[in-house]
């Protein structure tokens, strides 16, 4: 009865079976993973910190409208056309929220669920009335299939094949986001701590807003055709929240990413392959258990962790507050 | 004039939703000087600091630091913004606070030096907290965070202090240690402008007052601003929860104890 929902697990046909027959598509998707979960991670890193989580859905699924609109006016499947599409939706979001927000007594919650349901809505309408007969299929944007990325068409640049379009092109976003967050490093950080000393220091806080949003877009968009709209939004928040446990300078959490999603993807393939079941969903599934592990053994702010040291913690920290006089 | 004020605000008009905040304040700060903001809720003493800063726009009127506009002296201006007003879970060390107040001297992009964090710590070092750098700034008490905004403003460097009501919810002990700094500064040449929510405690922490309620009522020295007459103009019909400060402003202690002063 049992094997009916779980297959026997086979350590051999779940572990090794896939590296050594079909090394080439198992690395494939393994490495698309990795990339999604990295790109989604350093950005999400500042999404969180800046108390911008629902913001990261919100925007998410505003991108299926303007993937839309991209597909009608180019009537294909050009990426480059996409990703402008969906980076015009991301910010068209962003900046829908702040006006409502500002301009009328909503609230901002109220606000973002406004906005991406009725964006999301438009990219429906769109779909049904101009795209009915075209593959954009409604699924393959909720949920991504990440097991077809090795069949896509391949990248070739001057004469070298560089493997799927989809990895060479999220590979070059999870760069960027690298890039991004190293030169700017100094402006996200203290427009995310603090924007009115950032303000004071004139640092371009607005900007700096757009640009993390226009990235956040970006990223999006190039993970979603593996792990899809609804899923990604796992990626941008579990990375962050998790090495939060251990670690709680923003250095250490944008470092602590890459372990998280090497862990996320090859968790996630692996456990796929056991269940035969979607990549992308045991992925998340497996960002979750390591969710649940660090929020039950890590050191800052772990249950086990706070439950006994609680008492010992109040002591000592109250100590330490003793009246001190400035010399 | 050889030395511009640390402050020079012109006929300046704020407005938040068409609603004014501030209308028409006038105001020349002089170098060294210790200056108390108050005035009831919603007086404008938080958007007056903001306005300094080019945080918000005015609608009318100018500000001038050090004879030039906000921009161009950005270097010269520290600032201390309200405790509130940042998320203290935020996954930055004491340390890291602090060094923010480098950015303007070091530039958006380039690396911190040995010499930021020589100043950080040396910083932190004056108001008590040298031991907690490496601490995440969640785990430390209002007064704490209150000294680590300090701090961070210390290590800016300034020649002009704006502070947000640095003496809002901090225990006795950091109150003192804030009172001490602002001496200090003061004696070595700086100009603070501090906004404050008390006005028992402000007769003996500052030199000078500036009474604000959407107008600037009055500025100049404690003795000359400090009188039931300005007073009762600022808080207007508001006095009686003042009687005991009225009171001590006048001299008199026949004053009923009604209340608290506070504000």
């Amino acid at each position: 009865m049992r094997e009916e929902f779980f297959p026997t697990f086979d350590s051999g046909s779940v572990f090794v079976d896939p590296w050594l027959s079909g090394f080439e598509s198992t690395f494939q998707v393994v490495l698309m993973g990795f990339f999604v979960c990295l790109a989604c991670g350093v950005i999400g890193n500042f999404v969180v910190a800046r108390r911008l989580a629902l913001v990261g859905d919100a925007i998410s699924h505003s991108l299926l409208p303007g993937i839309a609109i991209a597909f009608v006016f180019t009537s294909s499947h050009s990426l480059p056309a996409m990703l402008i599409g969906a980076a015009v939706a991301g910010v068209l979001t962003t900046v829908l929220i702040e006006l409502i927000h500002r301009k009328s007594r909503v609230k901002p919650d109220a606000a973002i669920g406004i906005v991406f349901t009725t964006l999301f809505a438009v990219g429906v309408v769109v779909i049904s009335i101009w795209l009915d007969n075209v593959h954009l299929d409604a699924d393959c944007v909720l949920y991504g299939e990440i097991g077809l990325v090795p069949l896509r068409e391949s990248f070739i640049l001057s004469g070298a094949n560089l493997g799927p379009l989809p990895i060479a092109i999220m590979g070059a976003v999870a760069l960027l986001d690298i890039l991004l967050v190293i030169v700017f490093y100094r402006v996200l950080l203290v427009t995310s701590f603090d924007a009115g000393l950032a303000r004071s220091l004139g640092m371009p806080v607005n900007t700096t807003h757009y640009g993390l949003m226009i990235a956040l877009a970006l990223t999006i968009v190039a993970a979603f055709e593996a792990v899809g709209v609804v899923l990604v939004v796992a990626m941008l928040i579990f990375p962050a929240v998790t090495v939060g446990f251990f670690f709680e300078r923003l250095p250490a959490l944008l470092f602590g990413v890459a372990p998280l999603s090497l862990a996320y993807s090859l968790g996630g393939f692996h456990l796929a392959r056991w269940l035969d079941c979607s990549i992308a969903g045991a992925m998340v599934v497996t960002a979750g258990a390591l969710f649940v592990v660090a929020w039950f053994f890590g050191p800052k702010g772990g249950l086990i962790y706070r439950s006994r040291a609680l008492g010992f913690l109040f002591a000592t920290s109250k100590q330490k507050i003793s009246p001190q006089i400035v010399g | 004039m050889a030395h511009p004020p640390p402050l020079e605000i012109h006929d300046l008009t704020v407005s938040y939703d068409r609603k004014p905040v501030l209308y028409g304040v006038d105001v020349v700060v002089e170098t060294g000087s210790l200056v108390g903001v108050v005035g009831p809720n919603g007086a404008g003493k938080s958007t007056l600091i903001k306005t300094i800063m080019g945080i918000v726009q005015p609608n009318g009127g100018w500000v001038k630091i050090f004879g030039q506009p906000y921009r161009k002296a950005v270097t010269r201006v520290g600032y201390v913004p309200q405790r509130e007003s940042v998320d203290w879970d935020f996954p930055v060390s004491v340390m890291d606070v602090v060094l923010m107040g480098r950015y303007g001297h070091a530039g958006f992009m380039r690396r911190v030096s040995k010499r930021d964090r020589r100043i950080a710590s040396e910083c932190l070092e004056k108001v008590n907290m040298q031991p907690f750098s490496d601490r995440q700034i969640g785990n430390l008490s209002g007064g704490q965070q209150q000294r680590v905004f300090l701090a961070r403003a210390l290590a800016q460097e300034s020649d002009l202090y704006l502070m947000d009501e640095p003496f809002a919810g901090v225990d006795a002990a950091t109150e003192t240690a804030i009172v001490e700094l602002l001496r200090d500064l003061k004696e070595r040449g700086k100009t603070l402008i501090v906004v404050h929510h008390d006005l028992s405690s402000a007769r003996e922490y500052f030199d000078k007052l500036m009474l604000l309620n959407m107008r600037l009522v009055a500025y100049g020295e404690m003795e000359e601003t400090f009188t039931p007459d300005l007073l009762q103009k600022t808080y207007g019909g508001r006095l009686t929860i003042l009687s005991d400060v009225a009171g001590q402003a006048a001299g008199r202690s026949e004053f009923e104890q009604e209340g608290t002063p506070k504000l």
